[in-house]
């Protein structure tokens, strides 16, 4: 003990480097933890501490028997699911024809450009899907009408049945050139040996991406597939945030959404932080689970 | 060289020539649904509002005018909200690199006493969040409400940064920090003097993301400064565009919050308003994208090797 204050005083400058960190991080970041405690409460903001009414877990039975959570819980992992298996076909198949364009200059543009919408706001993006989608000139529809597919415009974002596939399209739009990144980064570790001897075989193109480009991003796949599905609660809050209304509410709205919606407009706050701490709780048993299955597979840690 | 290409080019059988002209094709398309809503976007702003009401402006300005911009910016508002976007961005960022920098050299040293204990604690934090309620009543209590350091404080450090930071830390020769120190160098002083600029490259990655992260943020606006318009930001501003147009289901708004507004000289619709400022909100980022996008690309891969 006295060694370690010792060593303490000869390294208070780095001592001093990361202890307002510290304080920091336990304000900032451990100190919320304590508001979990509302969730076990029936929380009256008025109130102090000692005065809260404790209702043990009667939050959290009275979400699991309203029928608005479960028609949240169910549009969370419909969101997800959709997001997660259209990502990643989407982006294996951009990054496998990207790595058989044979003109360098050209690839590198069109990467460039499949980059621009990752950076954009989701503000900026929902405000450009509106507008594409929009019923009153929007270019959806122009284009839908001029093929002969529908006769009258469609209110798109008017009707929740066609939410989801927006969502899903939107998240394609906006990232599918920055998920390629990773795999294009795994493509360049393939030994360029195999395509010559597959290319003496006769093996076509085709051939040659099925079975050895493919087969060489397996690993990079498991690790991310098996990744995101520790995030499977995680739909993200903007784009449904930003357009979703009054017309699809029943299919926009996500566990974010009724955490805000519980929390800052209805005043609920116990209801709401119930709420978190469900997705927290089930986000982490899945990552520690995800991290387990990784392991099993013979992959590094994933953290 | 190019007698091996020549030959190569006659070997190549008509199937994979179909597959080329099918991928050139697929790019192109791919990169016209990219980019087309930001030329859209930008040929409405540039179009004659009126004009514009009329439809078909697809790809260029029909009748050029620049009044959309005129009346953007001669909303206080506006110029006002641009200025704290930019505030923000610039010290949010300087201040995050500098201070995730100064952890990431403290914990990299091996022989700190209270480096295992306060890796940990930074680390664990990637796992949990207070959760929205919790972190609100925080700020509150704080009296960091309807204030400007809230788009800065809370968010002061990135734990992703200071993994990335330190494994490029630990990634430099140990000889320079050893050196500087036998010179009777302090810690602050070599952290200063030697491993700031040696970063510097790892901390354009990690400056850039918080960068980008901190010019499209609008949510912390709606939360905790939604009620005092001096801290409003652009992306906010754009966002109750957005949220006005939402509820009539189209992309035009009858009421027109904005376009009743007094500059009679300019002829504007919020349509014409809405593509401005979308243009507002994403030049800074097209501008800057394609010349660091090496550096995204170089964190990103790093961050997927080491985090």
């Amino acid at each position: 003990m006295r060694l370690f204050m010792k060593r303490l005083i000869s390294q208070r400058a780095l001592v001093f480097m990361t202890v307002p960190f510290l304080i920091w991080l336990a304000i900032f970041k451990y100190l919320p933890l304590w508001g979990w405690t509302i969730a076990f409460q029936n929380y009256k903001p008025a109130k102090g501490f000692g005065d809260q009414k404790w209702v043990g877990l009667k939050q959290f039975r009275f979400m699991f028997e309203d029928d608005r959570f479960l028609l949240v819980l169910r549009n969370t992992l419909a969101m997800s699911l959709i997001n997660f298996v259209l990502g990643f076909v989407t982006a294996i198949i951009l990054a496998l024809l990207l790595n058989e364009l044979r003109n360098a200059i050209f690839k590198r543009f069109v990467q460039t450009i499949s980059y621009l919408p990752h950076f954009i706001s989701w503000v900026v993006a929902a405000t450009i899907i509106q507008t594409a989608l929009s019923a009153d000139g929007g270019i959806i529809n122009i284009i839908l009408m001029n093929l002969g597919l529908i006769n009258e415009p469609i209110l798109w974002l008017g009707e929740g049945k066609y939410f989801w596939g927006i969502m899903g399209a939107s998240e394609v739009w906006k990232n599918i050139g920055w998920n390629t990144i990773i795999y294009l980064a795994a493509m360049t570790t393939i030994d360029p040996a195999q395509y010559e001897a597959a290319e003496m075989d006769g093996a076509s193109r085709l051939q040659r991406i099925w079975h050895i480009t493919l087969p060489g991003l397996r690993p990079v796949i498991i690790v991310l597939v098996i990744m995101n599905l520790g995030q499977i609660l995680e739909t993200g809050f903007e784009p449904q945030y930003l357009l979703g209304n009054g017309l699809n509410v029943d299919y926009s709205e996500n566990l974010e959404i009724f955490i805000l919606k519980y929390g800052m407009n209805l005043g609920n706050y116990s209801l709401s932080v119930a709420a978190g701490i469900f997705k927290t709780v089930i986000s982490i048993i899945l990552l520690f689970s995800a991290n387990a299955i990784a392991k099993r597979f013979g992959q590094d840690r994933l953290f | 060289m190019a007698i091996a290409e020549k030959s190569y080019k006659r070997r190549v059988p008509i199937g994979d020539r179909i597959f080329d002209w099918f991928n050139y094709a697929f790019m192109i398309c791919l990169m016209i649904v990219t980019v087309y809503p930001f030329v859209n976007m930008l040929a409405v702003s540039l179009n004659d509002a009126s004009d514009s009401v009329k439809g078909g402006i697809y790809f260029w300005p029909r009748e050029l005018s620049f009044d959309s911009y005129k009346y953007v910016f001669d909303q206080g508002t506006i110029v006002h909200a641009t200025f704290i976007s930019v505030m923000r961005t610039v010290l949010g960022t300087l201040i995050s690199t500098f201070c995730s920098a100064m952890i990431a050299y403290a914990i990299s040293r091996p022989d700190f006493v209270l480096r295992k204990f306060v890796t940990l604690a930074f680390v664990l934090t990637m796992y949990f969040n207070g959760g929205l309620i919790p972190n609100f009543l925080l700020v509150r209590e704080l009296g960091l409400m309807n204030s400007f350091w809230v788009y800065i404080i809370p968010g002061i450090i990135g734990v992703f940064n200071i993994i990335v930071i330190r494994s490029f830390i630990e990634g430099l020769p140990d000889g320079l920090m050893e050196s500087a120190r036998i010179d009777g160098a302090g810690e602050f002083t070599t952290f200063m003097r030697i491993v700031l600029p040696l970063t510097l490259p790892v901390l354009a990655t990690t400056s850039l993301f918080t960068a980008v992260y901190q010019w499209n943020s609008w949510f912390d606006v709606f939360l905790y400064n939604s009620s005092n318009v001096e801290l409003s930001t652009l992306q906010y501003e754009l966002m109750k565009m957005l949220q006005n147009s939402n509820a009539s289901g189209s992309s035009i708004d009858p009421a027109g919050g904005f376009a009743n507004g007094s500059a009679a000289a300019n002829y504007v619709t919020p349509t014409s308003i809405r593509a401005t400022m979308t243009i507002v909100a994403s030049l800074p980022i097209i501008m800057v994208y394609p010349f660091l996008q090496r550096y995204f690309v170089k964190g990103l891969t790093l961050g997927g090797v080491k985090g």
